[in-house]
């Protein structure tokens, strides 16, 4: 039987901790909207998105009212584009951008990834055309979202890739350089890409998946942050279990929205993602958790190890709570959706290189940092293998989603609005790689065994 | 289906009463009620059995959210769901 405390306890998470369902994203297969005219595959395209998301948003809504918890994102995740559109004789696959902006937008949700291609190991026909499309299409859509995978702890990296992905987010800065180079934030370059990833701008919808799937994020750092305030002083063993007990709420919620929608709209319940995803706004920040677990400024010495201990609370809790598991699973830190980590980067306390150690132990990787708008194309490149590195060898998911701010340099900022934040630009390291990336080719897979 | 239903705000004269008389009205069973004043604040959790309810929810909620806004008190109604979720294993 419920008591009181424990209902009070749930309002005030929703009321004053900012816990909320980050987003109800669908998964929806596009193989069989092939064609080898590009018309009659964007036409299928936009009949089968508008068909099966038709009521996302208002099943969404209906629920986040019954239920008095917040439901922030309705999103959408497809088939990487590249695989769909290759079948097709044209030469752009704007087209088909333009054609899921529009389907996005009929069905109300906010974002539509899925604008990808998988390249670890080489190309496609479909793949190169749509590398080379995705700064004139994030430029001219507004929530397409696209992401390229260059690495896997199975394959390698592809070398050939990340050199053009540093090319590919430059140009994607040029483009739209009138609104803050916002494009760079609908596109991230992946190690070891997930095929149910509800959270954007990485999500799409693998092909081992089923037809029509909802996978659901959760969210709650701010609940994590004052469940913490209560053991102040207290060991980690303290600490690690009260985050196992408030991931498990708050994965609890998660698996209930999950479920509920996936009844309401007839299509199977995918996963939930153990998520703590911040936002800008005070008190849903990863940056707190981690100065309330004790370090002055995140990026400071210890944060890492605070990390590393917090995104395995994280799963541990949440683990139980829910029936299947899976998508990125543990804390984001992207700094400019983080009030927490703005500060610190103003404050000169988190730097580009802390932010890789940190990307060992946590969600996905170096995200949404804005770095000066005259860094080069192979630099880029250099931060992506580099990042992309870490997730082969550790067999994890890597991502990169840097925003070269054009015209501004160290120390100015960068702002995109909304949930995407604000940020200040980062130093980033001014010797050269460019005869690294020069070379191409492939890194080969790493060994899997004499591990140290 | 059960719901809860709180209420929140500053202690007065009628709030059960205005609140029981909305849910006597739509049909609404009550199952238990817990309210406590904290140095003058109300605060107040029904479990009620909307099995019957003579309106659909989303009236149910705006009804009990419009007295709520004549009284200055929150009144929320949730599925026991979410509740059970999180403190139930």
């Amino acid at each position: 039987m419920l008591n009181f405390e424990e209902i009070l306890q749930t309002l005030s998470m929703i009321d004053n901790q900012k816990l909320d369902i980050r987003t109800i994203t669908m998964g929806i297969s596009l193989l069989d909207c092939m064609d080898s005219d590009g018309e009659k595959a964007r036409q299928r395209i936009y009949d089968k998105i508008v068909e099966k998301a038709g009521h996302l948003v208002k099943v969404g809504e209906a629920i986040e009212k019954e239920f008095g918890v917040p439901i922030i994102h309705k999103r959408i995740s497809v088939t990487p584009i590249s695989l769909i559109a290759g079948a097709s004789a044209d030469k752009d696959y704007v087209k088909f951008a333009e054609t899921l902006d529009k389907a996005g937008k009929a069905v109300g949700v906010n974002f539509i990834g899925g604008y990808s291609a998988l390249v670890h190991k080489g190309y496609t026909k479909g793949d190169s055309i749509l590398i080379k499309s995705i700064p004139e299409a994030l430029a001219t859509t507004d929530i397409v979202c696209s992401s390229v995978n260059v690495g896997s702890t199975k394959a390698g990296i592809n070398m050939d890739a990340v050199r053009q992905m540093g090319e590919i987010i430059k140009e994607t800065a040029n483009k739209t350089a009138e609104n803050d180079s916002i494009g760079c934030a609908k596109l991230v370059v992946f190690s070891n890409a997930v095929e149910d990833n509800p959270f954007m701008a990485g999500a799409f919808h693998g092909v081992g998946e089923p037809d029509c799937v909802i996978n659901v994020g959760v969210s709650g750092p701010g609940v994590v942050k004052t469940a913490l305030e209560s053991c102040r002083g207290e060991s980690f063993d303290v600490v690690a279990s009260v985050i196992k007990k408030t991931a498990f709420q708050i994965t609890r919620v998660g698996q209930l929205v999950a479920s509920e929608a996936a009844k309401r709209l007839g299509v199977p319940f995918g996963i939930v993602d153990l998520s703590l995803a911040p936002t800008p706004a005070v008190g849903d920040s990863i940056a707190r958790i981690l100065e309330e677990i004790g370090i002055e400024h995140c990026g400071a010495p210890g944060t890492t190890a605070a990390l590393a201990m917090l995104n395995d609370a994280v799963k541990k809790g949440g683990i139980m709570a829910s029936s299947h598991v899976g998508g990125l699973s543990g804390a984001f830190i992207p700094v400019s959706e983080d009030e927490g980590m703005i500060e610190a980067a103003r404050l000169g306390a988190l730097s580009l290189e802390k932010l890789e150690a940190m990307t060992c132990v946590c969600s996905v990787g170096l995200d949404m940092i804005a770095i000066p708008g005259d860094t080069s194309a192979e630099t880029v490149s250099g931060i992506i293998a580099d990042e992309v590195a870490i997730g082969m060898v550790n067999s994890k998911t890597t991502a990169v989603r840097l925003i070269p701010a054009i015209g501004k340099g160290v120390g100015d900022e960068v702002n995109f609005g909304g949930l995407l934040g604000s940020a200040p630009v980062i130093r980033v390291n001014n010797y050269k790689c460019d005869e690294l990336i020069k070379r191409g080719g492939r890194i080969p897979a790493p060994l899997h065994s004499l591990r140290n | 289906m059960k719901a809860v239903i709180t209420v929140l705000g500053n202690d007065k004269v009628g709030i059960i009463y205005n609140v029981t008389k909305i849910l006597a009205e739509t049909g609404v069973n009550i199952l238990d009620i817990t309210q406590t004043i904290l140095q003058g604040y109300f605060s107040m959790v029904m479990i009620v059995d909307i099995e019957k309810c003579t309106v659909k929810f989303e009236e149910l909620q705006n009804m009990l959210k419009d007295k709520g806004v004549e009284m200055d008190l929150q009144i929320r109604v949730q599925h026991k769901q979410i509740f059970d979720s999180m403190h139930t294993l």
